[in-house]
């Protein structure tokens, strides 16, 4: 048996304000109210306006969240990092419409002739652009505008409210193959594929080197019959060019990446495969989720970048952190729902069974959602919750003196920098850093904590999670 | 303390669950009306 470690890890976002209007809330809010419709087709941010957001850079890799400004971010003056930046890149919603259709491999989406031409040239001097499929990007090229009118269609615009494309439903009575669904399922499989170039190319990964790729996405694909059938992971492999590669997905609403995680360690820990990817695109739902709060506060609305992530997972290196599996924490059944339950369960217990103590890990890194995103609608700040929460059972535990509280939240936890994109927020955005700082030795160990919300799906009152440390490599094997 | 009330309530799941909310409200006396529990990210 052989530890596993994580060689590479991803961030990538894609800036799409013009497909913000299909995210769930805005897309039943709007049709039914023209004024507010215009209102938030002029408060989307610009492109540059995204890529100068403090909390974007940070999910890149490219600053930590602990040396973000104070708040507010918005309107702050840009700190000269650009979209290309830290662990990944900020991609603009033209390329990404592209990048839509060079995954599309059913025809679904058709880009307005016009934006065909200069996409292809964007794309072609892309720095991934020779590993993406710019010939079926030129085969979308056509009339949207006539696509957009067939019965079941969705427009795709750019720059707010510009027609630049459509997609097709797949069939005319089957629910699970709306234009909706199918846009949300290729808004993730595009975003889970930018990640996994991305991994591929800054790591010098040989595609075919991987064995397996599990996806960590809230994306349900199937048709009629099987609903949330999935298998995300293997259509971005395949478009990634994993010619080798097979894949599943592990389902498990927000907390599903650290599960993953912690699958892929296992299944090159028992030597089953050799290198496994954990891959999640972005959830396209999540856009604009609390733009009524972000009006209410004449704020834009920050819910327009769909998130991305990768990570390799392989035998031990001895340079790359370890993914420890004797420290898996998992939330019983009979753990019950309360949040210090939760988090008992998730961060003590797996310290209790390894000898730790909570003052031995150096970052506690759970749901990392933008404050500046959740808290204009009433959500709150949910990092600094889960943070005070683990203070206080530190304190109980003996580890802690009570006036040591603040100190913990501030040098152990971080302020939230992802955006609400569910999966990509909970712990595994954190995962860049984490990796940098193990490698480097300015922290020697770190715990993933995520939760998922099982309850909203109606089968059960439960929530979910789990936890696992990673920790430094002291090169003398696993 | 809520004796004849009918109480909706709502839970949160990075605070306190509904069913934990309820059982109060019931040991209270209160009718739960309605229950759930929330996810706000």
């Amino acid at each position: 048996m052989t530890g596993p470690v994580i060689s590479g890890t991803s961030a990538v976002l894609a800036h799409v304000p013009g497909l913000a209007r299909h995210g769930s809330k805005p897309s039943r809010e709007l049709p039914r109210d023209p004024e507010l419709q215009e209102r938030f087709l002029g408060s989307l941010r610009t492109f540059e306006q995204a890529v100068a957001y403090a909390p974007h850079q940070a999910f890149l890799g490219a600053r930590h969240p602990r040396d973000l400004p104070e708040r507010p971010w918005i309107g702050a003056a840009p700190d000269g990092e650009g979209r290309f930046a830290g662990a990944g890149e900020l991609m603009p919603e033209d390329e990404f419409l592209g990048l839509m259709a060079a995954v599309d491999d059913f025809d679904l989406i058709k880009l307005g002739g016009g934006d065909t031409d200069a996409v292809i040239d964007k794309l072609a001097g892309h720095p991934l652009g020779e590993r993406i499929d710019l010939e079926r990007v030129a085969d979308a090229g056509g009339d949207a505008e006539a696509v957009a009118a067939e019965p079941g269609a969705l427009p795709l615009h750019v720059g707010g409210d510009r027609l630049a494309g459509a997609i097709r439903r797949a069939d005319e009575f089957d629910e699970a193959l709306t234009a909706r669904v199918l846009l949300e399922n290729l808004a993730g499989k595009a975003s889970g594929v930018l990640a996994l170039l991305r991994l591929l190319a800054d790591h010098e990964i040989e595609a075919d080197s991987i064995d397996y790729v599990i996806g960590a996405g809230e994306e349900a694909i199937g048709d009629r019959y099987q609903r949330g059938g999935g298998n995300l992971a293997k259509a971005v492999a395949a478009a990634g060019g994993l010619s080798e590669a097979s894949g599943m997905d592990v389902k498990n609403f927000c907390a599903a990446p650290v599960p993953a995680l912690v699958v892929a360690g296992s299944l090159v820990a028992s030597g089953v495969f050799r290198r496994v990817v954990v891959v999640a695109g972005g959830s396209l739902p999540k856009l604009g989720m609390k733009f009524q709060g972000h009006l209410k506060h004449d704020m834009p609305v920050l819910e327009d970048v769909l998130g991305g992530s990768a990570v390799l997972v392989e035998a031990d290196d001895g340079v790359s952190p370890r993914v420890r599996l004797d420290s898996v924490g998992r939330h019983p059944v009979a753990a019950g729902s309360s949040n210090p339950k939760v988090m008992e369960a998730l961060a003590i217990a797996p310290l209790d069974r390894i000898g730790l103590g909570m003052l031995d890990v150096d970052d506690y890194a759970t749901e990392l959602h933008n404050p500046e995103i959740t808290e204009p609608q009433g959500s709150g700040n949910v990092p600094e919750r889960n943070y005070k929460t683990l203070a206080a059972l530190a304190v109980r535990r003996g580890d802690l003196a009570r006036g040591e509280i603040g100190e913990f939240v501030e040098g152990r936890g971080m302020p939230g920098f992802a955006p609400t994109q569910g999966h990509i927020a909970s712990a595994l955005c954190y995962l860049p850093h984490a990796r940098a700082r193990l490698v480097s030795g300015e922290a020697r160990r770190v715990q993933l904590i995520a939760k998922g919300s099982l309850f909203l799906g109606r089968m059960s009152e439960q929530s979910d999670g789990m936890s696992v440390i990673l920790e430094r490599n002291d090169g003398v094997g696993g | 303390m809520f004796d004849g009330k009918q109480i909706v309530v709502l839970g949160e799941r990075d605070g306190i669950a509904g069913p934990a909310i309820a059982a109060c409200v019931k040991s209270a006396g209160g009718n739960v009306a309605f229950a759930s529990t929330e996810c706000f990210v």
